[in-house]
């Protein structure tokens, strides 16, 4: 059926066209049947499905495993919010000199400097890492965000710059050709609430994130990364400069991070470091890793499941223990946490190249567990860095 | 700012104490990454839990008996946090990491992420989210040593440790385990080879790092006089930067390492305002440890001890 489709293009766009007409209409469909709230949180995975695939490119793309990610969400957020919010000039009169009417920089500034901000900070985050792989990559990306993290919380003092645990408040909403989004808009009789606004600015972004991830997927330098995934020195044979396409897979994956983030701050109009845990980089790593690594449908897949789920277990597991013991006996935020985890483990045991693969990544799976083994080797390869370990 | 050689050497015990604990859990990631080449990422969390079980028997203890010597509950607890975490350590072994031994090197890590939330999470409902306070029965009053304040609990504290990584030299250079879990470190294909059933070995290096653990979770909780289910991640993440410090693989580098961060961490969060002008203070202590392990990764990646110097970590 899909082979068909992708043979036929008046099909092809035909389907398109239906699936663009189910995404403009689904934030009034959900508003309908579940609520506002229900839009909120399909922005939210809107978000997520950003941060996953800006994730992928540097997880399931280049192989380089970054437990540090959620760091270039926190500078792309934090930027939309010293930019945007009367924290600056508040705190500094120096600021507050050089723009009298109070710093609001708009969208059309914000987006591509988040993203540039953040792809620097990807590559001063690859530049020390380039020797490393696997998992002392993970552990020093994880040591990175955590970094970041205790920067963010601390640096209130002397010198306020973030506030502190307390964050940034009071941060501008977008407003796009002088439409805020802040309140609703009315269009021939029909009233857009805020949410549904920011839902169809979100899409926006994802629909161009996803074509700007295919596109990059079959590019040359899309396969330039999966190569150094599968065998990095054959890379460097042939012919691949190793250390500048790596760099560029932690810049472009950043890139994605720091669009997020911005949006993140201007759609929550409040940012402290609380929102940029090791918990959430973990969360996006299992959206990549459920969804299928390296695969961009399912990269998006696992987003809008693991960013949907936990929010309709919280919606029915809290009744579900009133109904049933009378009170709540598990809290919903660690059931959520202890599913991710579990999801973790089973999909990793289980179904290894995730709930929706690639073609190639499934061809590579099944052959490995023809041949009873994935690596060539009977143990992992041991020819890094413990080979000079020794009990 | 004038120098206090009092506050120094005080800044050393503290130093020397914490250093003690992090070699003790850090001997449980370098004794696995030594035979499996693994990061057992849960490590820190099995240390959370049994020092929680340690803290639940004590405090069960001390209420049922409350006049018992101080050293006899830290006893009783410690030896049912034992058995508890070796269960743990085994089991995280045979379903998290066994079945994934050929896999791809990235699926292993991601299943002790994936054990480490569980883990934690489980221990949240089971001693809920609040920090718990140890009983008042370990005798507070220190000795003067030069001007340094030292308490019988941080003399057991060293001591404890010294004793036990003595023990682990022993057990791993001397006895027929020792030899068996040495060569299933060198080469696990060949160790099998020559009769080493590798997979118990595989086991009992768990189950030992698990032990040790436990010991080391109970110290650390009574050093601070608290636990709490959040205390495992970052007691992990600085023990594992211990063992990368020193080495990682090889358990003497694994104990420098812990001695070298605690005093590091220590001397550090000391006098980090002074050396900045105050700009930065002692809470940014937590941050020497990433640096200390970006830093040692970047520019010697096989660790202070470390026989050969990694091409490709």
């Amino acid at each position: 059926m899909l082979a068909r489709l992708r043979k036929n293009p008046a099909a092809k766009w035909l389907g398109l066209a239906l699936v663009a007409a189910a995404l403009a209409v689904l934030p009034f469909a959900v508003e309908a049947t579940a609520g506002r709230g229900w839009v909120r949180i399909i922005d939210f995975a809107l978000l997520y499905i950003m941060l996953a695939l800006g994730l992928n490119i540097v997880v399931g793309f280049a192989g380089l495993l970054d437990l540090g990610y959620i760091a270039f969400y926190a500078v792309g957020a934090y930027m939309w919010a010293l930019l945007a919010s009367p924290h600056l000039t508040a705190n500094f009169p120096a600021f507050a000199a050089m723009f009298p009417g109070g710093l609001h920089f708009p969208i059309w500034t914000m987006i591509p400097l988040g993203a540039a901000l953040a792809a620097v900070f990807g590559v001063l985050l690859g530049a020390p890492t380039l020797r490393l792989r696997g998992d002392y990559l993970a552990i020093v990306t994880l040591g990175f965000g955590e970094i970041i993290r205790i920067f963010l919380n601390n640096l209130n003092a002397p010198v306020n710059i973030t506030n502190g645990p307390q964050g940034i408040t009071k941060i501008d909403p977008f407003s796009i050709f002088g439409v805020p989004f802040n309140k609703p808009l009315a269009v021939f009789g029909l009233n857009i609430p805020p949410v549904t606004l920011y839902y169809y600015l979100f899409l926006l972004l994802v629909v161009a994130i996803i074509f700007i991830s295919l596109r990059l997927e079959d590019s040359r330098i899309g396969r330039a990364w999966v190569a150094i995934r599968e065998d990095e020195i054959a890379a460097k044979a042939m012919g691949i400069n190793t250390r500048n396409v790596k760099l560029l897979a932690f810049a472009m994956g950043a890139t994605f991070g720091g669009v997020a983030g911005g949006l993140f701050a201007g759609f929550q109009g409040f940012v402290s470091p609380e929102s940029f845990t090791l918990l959430e980089s973990i969360m996006v790593l299992s959206m990549v890793v459920l969804g299928g690594m390296g695969h961009v449908p399912g990269v998006v897949l696992g987003a809008v499941l693991l960013a949907t789920l936990p929010e309709a277990i919280r919606y029915t597991v809290v009744p579900a223990q009133k109904f049933l013991f009378d009170r709540q006996v598990i809290d919903p935020e660690s059931l959520r946490m202890l599913l991710f985890g579990l999801a973790l483990i089973l999909v990793m045991l289980y179904r290894p190249a995730g709930l929706w693969p690639s073609q190639v990544r499934k061809r590579e799976f099944a052959a490995a567990e023809k041949a009873g083994r994935v690596e060539p080797e009977q143990f992992p390869d041991r020819t890094d860095a413990s080979e000079g370990a020794r009990l | 700012m004038s120098f206090h050689p009092e506050i120094f050497l005080q800044q050393i015990v503290n130093g020397l104490v914490l250093g003690s604990i992090y070699a003790l859990v850090a001997l449980g990631y370098t004794m696995v990454y030594g035979i499996l080449g693994l990061i057992n990422f849960a490590h820190g969390e099995v240390v959370m839990i049994g020092a929680l079980t340690a803290l639940s028997v004590i405090l069960a203890l001390h209420g049922a008996a409350p006049d018992l010597p101080a050293a006899l509950y830290i006893l009783a607890g410690t030896l049912v946090a034992i058995p508890v975490t070796m269960t743990l350590g085994y089991t995280i072994e045979r379903v998290a990491y066994r079945p994934l031994r050929n896999a791809p090197r990235l699926a292993p890590l991601i299943t002790a992420i994936g054990v480490s939330i569980v883990l934690q999470n489980v221990a949240l409902l089971v001693w809920g989210r609040s920090y718990h306070p140890w009983p008042p029965i370990l005798p507070t009053t220190p000795h003067t040593f030069l001007g340094a304040n030292i308490t019988d609990l941080q003399i057991f504290i060293v001591a404890g440790a010294a004793a036990i990584m003595a023990g682990l030299t022993l057990l791993v250079n001397k006895t027929k385990l020792g030899r068996a879990m040495r060569a299933t470190a060198e080469n696990p294909a060949v160790a099998g080879l020559m009769g080493v059933n590798v997979n118990v070995i595989i086991s009992i290096t768990f189950v030992i790092g698990a032990a040790l653990g436990a010991v080391a979770g109970v110290m650390v909780s009574a050093n601070y006089q608290i636990a709490h289910y959040y205390m495992g991640f970052i007691l992990g993440l600085k023990a594992f930067t211990a063992a990368v410090l020193g080495g990682i693989g090889n358990l003497a580098g694994a104990m420098l390492g812990g001695l070298l961060l605690g005093l590091i961490e220590s001397l550090g969060a000391g006098y980090i305002g002074d050396l900045t002008g105050g700009f930065l203070g002692s809470h940014y202590q937590d941050v020497f440890a990433f640096f200390v392990l970006i830093l040692v990764l970047v520019f010697r990646p096989s660790g202070l001890v470390g026989e050969r110097v990694a091409e490709r970590a």
